[in-house]
């Protein structure tokens, strides 16, 4: 294992780190939809919300990712794999953290909101400035759970030729004949990867308590 | 005489089968304190609750310095209901001060007061702060504006959330049960602030069990009791003489436990 190698697998952690993060800050604006839809109490935007979400949680990434590869050229878009992998994986962890947000919208105080109303904001206000804060807030460890997730399940976009970290070691290893060291290389990648996200996570809870406790 | 502040015609609630308020009429004059008293269960803070529109009326009228609060309601009873800016902007004449405080967990106190004045008046945000400001040195909190309501006192978070209320210049304040949920050694604090409110001319409609300030800053008294409306009148006529069975039997509870002041 020279230091070659190494090098080649962090510059796939790169791509790894760019698709991962790029995701879950899409993912969380969908999400942030989807919560707006299944709290707006209309049946029209209740419905299509939880579709999506059982959808996305019920079938595997990995048959989400093809099946959005496959899909997008027939009905006549062309995208490139990278773009195919953001929307597969923005879709999935949309899904899950739409679902961790769930339990911290349930969660705010009825009478947080009843002091929004009598001070005349909007739904969309109250939504924006009470609900949504709290609700994150209240399940923030939930949500690094689930960015930690989606950068370990991007190692399923190489099925739509993606080179990250999983996708090079194989590549490497059957390239050098030195499996070992290469997987062993990239374990060490996304532990030092997900350690700083879970550390990250900690310190910005920290601060949150410290403005909410 | 002028329009009231507060006139509640026919007010019926339900909530399914169960009647919680029934056939409640009621005026309430500007400028005065108006208190609700009643055992619980009596439905005066669903009364309440129905000025501030978060509960809204099963059948009846509310009008807010003689405009129609949700709903209006023709002679014949035929009812529309209003469009949501106009019910916004009624709502707006009106403060509410919850028994449970309800202060924003993740804004400072400064934060709080100011919200609505930024998000909801438009005003810049520095002005915002200035006058929000004021508010808090109104309640004696200006050097607690940078703490979160978690540091603070109960007592030191409801008055938080009168100046959060008092920031928005309501023409009447709501007060449902404002010191219901604090030791007794912090309702002192929080009535003070509603005397000084009351004293500047302030309409007030205050639920309470604080029967002694009922009493002595209660210019109109309405007893409530299984939803009906029994009795309303100047604090001397209830208090001195209460005539009605019911009242007599309420009052005594609180003579028995030494509010001997009253009698």
């Amino acid at each position: 294992m020279t230091l070659k190698l190494f090098t080649l697998l962090l510059e796939a952690a790169l791509s790894t780190l760019g698709i991962s993060l790029v995701s879950i800050a899409i993912g969380f604006v969908i999400a942030m939809l989807l919560s707006a839809a299944l709290l707006s109490g209309k049946s029209v935007y209740i419905l299509p919300a939880r579709l999506f979400i059982s959808f996305f949680r019920g079938v595997p990434l990995l048959v989400q990712l093809l099946l959005i590869y496959t899909l997008l050229p027939v009905i006549g878009i062309n995208v490139p794999g990278i773009v195919a992998a953001i929307i597969g994986l923005s879709l999935c962890t949309a899904a899950y953290q739409a679902e961790n947000l769930r339990g911290g919208f349930a969660s705010v105080p009825r009478g947080l909101i009843e002091a929004a109303d009598v001070a005349g904001f909007t739904g969309a206000q109250t939504f924006a400035r009470i609900r949504a804060p709290i609700a994150i807030r209240l399940t923030f460890p939930a949500l690094v759970n689930e960015a930690i997730m989606i950068l370990k399940s991007s190692s399923l976009v190489s099925v739509v030729g993606i080179i990250e970290i999983t996708k090079m070691a194989q590549d490497l290893a059957s390239s050098t004949y030195q499996p070992i060291p290469i997987f062993a290389s990239a374990a060490l990648i996304y532990f030092v990867i997900n350690s700083a996200i879970a550390l990250l996570g900690r310190y910005a809870e920290r601060s949150l308590k410290g403005a909410s406790a | 005489m002028s329009v009231p502040a507060i006139a509640i015609r026919k007010l019926v609630k339900r909530f399914g089968e169960t009647a919680v308020l029934q056939d409640i009429d009621l005026e309430i004059p500007e400028g005065k304190v108006s208190c609700l008293i009643g055992p619980s269960g009596s439905g005066k803070s669903t009364l309440l609750r129905c000025l501030a529109f978060l509960e809204e009326p099963t059948s009846g009228m509310i009008t807010i310095n003689g405009e129609a609060l949700g709903f209006f309601e023709d002679p014949t009873g035929r009812r529309e209901r209003l469009p949501a800016n106009q019910i916004r902007a009624v709502r707006t004449k009106t403060g509410m001060v919850f028994q449970q405080f309800n202060l924003w967990p993740h804004m400072t106190a400064l934060g709080n007061v100011s919200e609505a004045l930024k998000l909801v008046r438009k005003v810049p945000k520095a002005e915002a702060e200035e006058r929000a400001m004021a508010q808090l040195r109104k309640v004696g909190l200006e050097n607690r504006a940078g703490h979160y309501p978690s540091q603070l006192s109960g007592g030191q978070q409801q008055r938080v959330a009168i100046a959060r209320a008092l920031a928005l210049e309501p023409k009447i304040m709501l007060f449902d049960e404002p010191t219901s949920a604090l030791d007794p050694e912090l309702t002192g604090e929080v009535l003070n602030v509603m005397r000084d409110l009351a004293s500047e001319g302030m309409t007030m409609v205050v639920v309470t069990h604080e029967i002694g300030f009922a009493a002595s800053v209660g210019q109109q008294i309405s007893f409530l009791d299984h939803g009906r409306l029994l009795f309303s009148g100047p604090p001397a006529e209830i208090f001195a003489k209460p005539r009605h069975a019911r009242l007599e039997q309420f009052l005594d509870t609180y003579l028995d436990r030494g509010a001997s002041m009253l009698a």
